[in-house]
């Protein structure tokens, strides 16, 4: 692996200060920071070839609609899907997964059908599947977690039963860092008959998704969370259920044939594709997992590893400082409470010191409540953070419990 | 004290303080100072929703003025609300609707604690103003 300081130039964002104090980020858990070449593959694009995709004949169009197909053959490599025409642009996690649940629910659910999802999801995996609920009358069911923040397996497998028309979980909780075990997840939902999608948004950077190896259906992420640009996401779908599925947006491109007595759609992926997509984001999305792929995935893992070890020592050790989510499957991110001081007066005290953290509940109101509590403050690390950033985040942490104290 | 003056006294005890850390510790000591409200009030009528933490306000009017009290769950929070009793408790309601805090702008608590990012300082502003225009409207009839 590259060395750590080589790494962090590549990001020039790492290298300022706040308030006249180097950047702590700790806030990788919302969106991870860019590399130098993500930022200059949209600079480029806007610079030498901007044009719309798969509208014109000109040259510039040419080249951008290849860069564009180019970015999806990239994300097919790197989650490993059988055909490039699984893979569906979208505006991000929460796009990918409202437009899923609008056609899905369109297709298969009726009166009485249920949806699984878990305690520890974001509010993106919850929200939506609730809409389409109430508009199908179909019922939410939940696995419930243990109090080191892990699914309850057994639960999970009682909640399975012929009524179920889809499990949607999360593969990492992003308000505790907890890993879920996916493929046994899958493994039971298949066993029953009943497709899995993943919400692969707090999975999709640490380590290495296989989708293929995995056997989901259906697996979402946002670039702006793999070192990629914002507005850009993905919708991975296995090709019997996107050709069965029907459109989720109407538009222009998603088409075949338009007159006013009917329309045919386009094939895949097009027909989930209408309108101008964010194509610069998609070959920015293309660099940012080229960048990943270089440095290494099981490198980064590695790396993340080892600093999820090194700050759960550190704060483990602090009187007075609770950790929430234990489980022995974690990501860098650390959920904590300090006593008698409210997260958001830690969090402002941390912010003059430099160290950019999240305070409150995460978008995971159901996650807080279950461990009743109001919110919590959270560091996510991700692989460019460094042992020494922690120690800064020690010391911030000492600093509030003497001001608070 | 008018208002005026009340802000630029403020205005002039967060000049002696360079350091954000030492402003903060100000607002620490001015939470302590809070005059903290009847737990009774302590009910959902008197929230005001802020994004991370909550306040608590009420009103009392005694036909004249108009006597702020409050309380947030934490602690700076609870200092920017004594600093906004300070300036318009025990004025009139007229006073308050019109009252300009500049003084929010000019120590800097606009930029540190704008409020996307915390409990806004705004909504209590707001929130205030609007009880004065209530209690104004109900002296009215």
């Amino acid at each position: 692996m590259k060395e750590i300081a080589k790494i962090r130039t590549d990001f020039p964002i790492l290298g300022r200060k706040v308030y006249d104090k180097p950047l702590v980020y700790f806030d990788n858990g919302a969106t991870t920071q860019k590399p130098q070449c993500v930022i200059d593959t949209l600079t480029e694009v806007y610079t030498t070839y901007n044009s719309n995709i798969h509208r014109g004949v000109h040259y510039l169009s040419d080249m951008s609609s290849e860069a564009y197909e180019n970015a999806r053959g990239k994300v097919t490599s790197f989650i490993n899907a059988d055909k490039r025409v699984e893979i569906i642009f979208t505006s991000g996690t929460t796009g990918s997964i409202n437009g899923l649940a609008f056609s899905y629910g369109e297709r298969y659910i009726k009166s009485g059908d249920e949806i699984i999802i878990s305690h520890l999801e974001h509010h993106a995996n919850i929200v939506p599947w609730q809409m389409m609920c109430e508009r199908k009358g179909a019922v939410l069911k939940v696995i419930p977690v243990n109090d080191a923040g892990e699914i309850i397996f057994e639960e999970y497998l009682q909640l399975l039963s012929s009524r179920t028309k889809l499990v949607s979980v999360t593969q990492v909780s992003n308000a505790l860092g907890t890993v879920l075990p996916i493929a046994e997840i899958i493994a039971s939902a298949h066993s029953a008959g009943v497709p899995v999608l993943i919400d692969g948004a707090q999975g999709v950077q640490h380590g290495i998704i296989d989708v293929k190896k995995l056997d989901c259906d259906f697996y979402v992420f946002s670039g702006h969370k793999i070192y990629g640009p914002n507005g850009i996401g993905i919708l991975y779908g296995k090709e019997k259920w996107l050709s069965e599925l029907p459109p989720f947006q109407g538009g222009g491109d998603m088409v075949d044939k338009v007159t006013f007595e009917k329309t045919t759609y386009n094939e895949l992926p097009f027909k989930f594709e209408a309108g101008t997509m964010n194509y610069p984001g998609a070959i920015g999305l293309g660099t940012a997992l080229d960048y990943v792929s270089d440095i290494g995935r099981e490198n980064i893992l590695q790396r993340e590893n080892m600093l999820l070890l090194y700050i759960t020592e550190r704060l483990s050790a602090i009187n007075g400082l609770k950790i929430f989510g234990n489980s022995t499957q974690k990501i860098p991110t650390m959920s904590f409470h300090l006593k008698n001081i409210h997260q958001y007066d830690a969090g402002m005290i941390l912010d003059k010191m430099g160290i950019a953290v999240r305070t409150g509940t995460h978008c995971a109101q159901p996650v807080m409540e279950r461990f009743g509590i109001e919110g919590t403050i959270r560091a996510s690390l991700c692989f460019y953070n460094t042992k020494e950033e922690i120690d800064s985040l020690v010391i911030g942490i000492e600093k509030v419990m003497s001001m608070f104290a | 004290m008018t208002i005026s003056e009340v802000q630029d006294g403020i205005i002039e005890e967060f000049a002696l303080f360079d350091d954000w850390m030492d402003k903060y510790n100000v607002l620490i000591d001015l939470g302590k100072e809070l005059p903290v409200i009847d737990p009774k009030f302590k009910v959902k009528d008197f929230l005001i929703e802020g994004c991370q933490s909550k306040v608590w306000l009420h009103p009392e009017y005694d036909g004249k003025v108009i006597t702020f009290t409050a309380d947030s769950d934490a602690i700076i929070t609870r200092g920017i609300v004594a600093l906004l009793i300070k300036v318009l408790s025990g004025r009139t309601p007229k006073e308050i609707i019109s009252a300009d805090l500049y003084f929010i702008e000019k120590i800097g608590l606009r930029q540190n604690l704008s409020p996307t990012r915390s409990n806004g300082l705004l909504s209590m502003v707001r929130q205030m103003k609007l009880y004065a225009m209530a209690l104004e409207g109900r002296n009215k009839q």
